[in-house]
């Protein structure tokens, strides 16, 4: 008896912080769905409310009046999407060649591309800029997409994940069938490194539809942006913040993200922590 | 190209079944497979930062020709007030974010790791936050921080604490600032210190019990020495993204300063090194004095960094 009211007694010690702790994490998307439920006029009067409201699709009429969410919305979906597939094309390319194969100057390249991973993004702004005005590609998502196109962290990451994944014993039975290069990446590779990719494109994807600072900059035409730049408009044009409304867009902006981390969210998880404890 | 035809021939080749072919040409695909990183990185990434060296020692607006200015934008770096200000400003913000943050991060993984029942239903909660935008989460931890009908002066008011402009005043900006980063990263770092937690052999947890040990006395002479690694790792990540913060500040504040929507709010007090950066270059066309400036702040990024290492390193020795 004793023993099993201890247990429980250390149960409830160990769950009631986590449970705050998951609370903490989750107001904050509660309070955007109140917010977006309620008119401004109702959000501006005390004391703060705690339920959801009514005027939910009133704020979405009015946010669809504000700006153009399903241009910007596309615009957000076309960048991500391609940067996505480039990055995993790309990566794992570079990755399977510097994981599997020897060639001259192969450590040298290799060191060059883990001393660009160090190099901050604010010393290739100002210069990417005026690159990017010269050649025309300011204003459009081209700006966004070519840049992004490869990393040396999706190389360096999936160099580590391919040099145990990829038994060598594998490559030379498929070089002896006379597979060349392409069709060794093709059928033997990316078969095994599946569980990689779709970390990497999780990831990317994430990563790009969050990416704020670059877009803020190079889409100097305020009526094509993507999502995160017409949602950062919404805050600031008007006098007074319309709270309803630009929660409803912070919202709604939300939504694909959250799809693509609830189909992902084990392995992205599980990957991230793995590569941290690895060091 | 031509380092790659200097680089020694002491590679290992495998001996090939189609005979030896001539020179480099028989790696051509091996090449051409890693080369769109390089290309993009020659273009966007080696011509860009030395470009911005080159930049920093000229005058420049971005559309007329270019000036030489010698060191002279690197001497007014140093006695640029404001460029200081924004230093001191990113420290304190870094320091209120992440400080708790680890602190936060490491106890949630030990009660995480010894609760078995809901782990993966936590880690999915705790990890929610990361994923999200940091423009919408800006935007929600504005109004949240609201200094009229925001829930936390609400709950102030409730236990009978008079209400805070969190926004509008020097440090309720940073203390803001740094919640919202607290909050988007403590779940995170929490899932990265679960998994070098779980790598700690239980049997030495044992031993410490039978040795009769209390949990207190088991965290820190087992767990946090053996966490080091991982702490270092968590330390070096949250400084090299702290000290570039940009996006919280920009959108919580991008209204509340009269002068630049980089201006980090009233009287600059939020306005971090990269949104320096980016009022100095965007908002006064001053690219010259720009690239000095994410100079400065690349240097104070490797300095604080190496600072970091060292004291995770040496506490633990």
């Amino acid at each position: 008896m004793a023993s099993i009211k201890g247990s429980r007694r250390r149960g409830l010690a160990l769950h009631l912080p986590l449970i705050i702790g998951t609370l903490i994490s989750a107001f904050p998307f509660y309070w955007a769905v109140i917010m977006s439920t309620h008119s401004s006029s109702e959000i501006f009067s005390y004391p703060p409310k705690l339920l959801p409201g009514t005027h939910f699709l009133e704020n979405v009429r009015n946010l669809f009046d504000a700006i153009d969410f399903f241009g910007s919305m596309w615009n957000s979906l076309l960048v991500a999407t391609s940067v996505t597939f480039l990055v995993l094309l790309f990566d794992s390319l570079a990755a399977f060649v510097f994981a599997k194969f020897e060639f001259p100057g192969k450590g040298l390249l290799f060191g060059l591309l883990m001393v660009i991973f160090m190099v901050p993004a604010q010393l290739s702004v100002i210069p990417q800029f005026v690159v990017m005005a010269k050649i025309g590609w300011i204003g459009s998502m081209t700006a966004l997409i070519v840049p992004a196109a490869a990393n040396a962290f999706g190389i360096f990451w999936m160099r580590q994940y391919m040099k145990t994944a990829i038994h060598d014993e594998l490559l030379d039975a498929s070089k002896l069938d006379g597979a060349n290069f392409l069709r060794q990446y093709w059928h033997v590779a990316l078969p095994v490194v599946r569980p990689g990719l779709a970390f990497l494109g999780i990831f990317t994807f994430m990563g790009q539809w969050n990416d704020f600072a670059w877009p803020l900059i190079s889409l100097t035409n305020p009526d094509n942006v993507t999502l995160q730049v017409a949602l950062s408009q919404l805050n600031g044009t008007h006098g007074t913040t319309d709270y309803g409304i630009v929660m409803t867009g912070a919202l709604l902006a939300l939504v694909p993200l959250l799809i693509v981390f609830a189909i992902g969210a084990k392995q992205i998880i599980g990957d991230l922590a793995k590569g941290a404890v690895r060091g | 190209m031509a380092v790659i035809e200097q680089s020694p021939p002491a590679v290992a080749q495998r001996p090939s079944p189609t005979g030896p072919k001539k020179g480099l040409r028989k790696y051509w695909h091996l090449y051409a497979a890693i080369s769109p990183f390089y290309l993009i990185f020659l273009g966007f990434g080696l011509f860009p930062v030395g470009f911005s060296l080159y930049l920093s020692f000229h005058r420049w607006d971005g559309l007329g020709s270019m000036e030489w200015a010698g060191l002279s934008q690197y001497q007014y770096l140093l006695s640029d007030s404001d460029f200081w200000n924004s230093i001191g400003n990113t420290i304190i913000i870094w320091a209120l974010a992440t400080l708790p943050m680890i602190f936060l991060a490491m106890i949630t993984a030990v009660m995480l790791n010894s609760a078995v029942r809901f782990k993966n239903l936590y880690r999915f909660a705790y990890f929610l936050p990361n994923v999200t935008s940091v423009v919408a989460i800006a935007i929600v931890f504005g109004s949240i921080f609201s200094t009229n009908f925001g829930m936390v002066n609400a709950i102030l008011n409730a236990v009978g604490i008079d209400q805070i402009a969190w926004l509008n005043t020097p440090w309720g900006i940073k203390v803001t600032i740094a919640a919202l980063m607290t909050w988007q990263w403590t779940g995170y770092n929490a899932i990265i210190f679960l998994a070098g937690l779980q790598t700690v052999p239980s049997e030495l947890y044992e031993a410490a019990r039978m040795d009769g040990a209390g949990p207190v006395q088991t965290f820190f002479k087992i767990t946090l020495p053996l966490l080091r690694p991982t702490l270092l790792f968590v330390l070096v990540v949250s400084t090299v993204t702290g000290l570039q913060s940009f996006s919280e500040p920009q959108v919580l504040l991008q209204t509340s300063s009269n002068d630049s929507t980089f201006a980090g709010g009233p009287g600059h007090s939020g306005q971090t090194m990269v949104l320096y950066f980016f009022q100095q270059t965007f908002d006064n066309n001053d690219f010259g004095y720009g690239a000095a400036v994410a100079w400065g702040i690349f240097l104070v990024v490797v300095l604080f960094s190496i600072i970091n290492w060292r004291l995770v390193q040496r506490r633990g020795d």
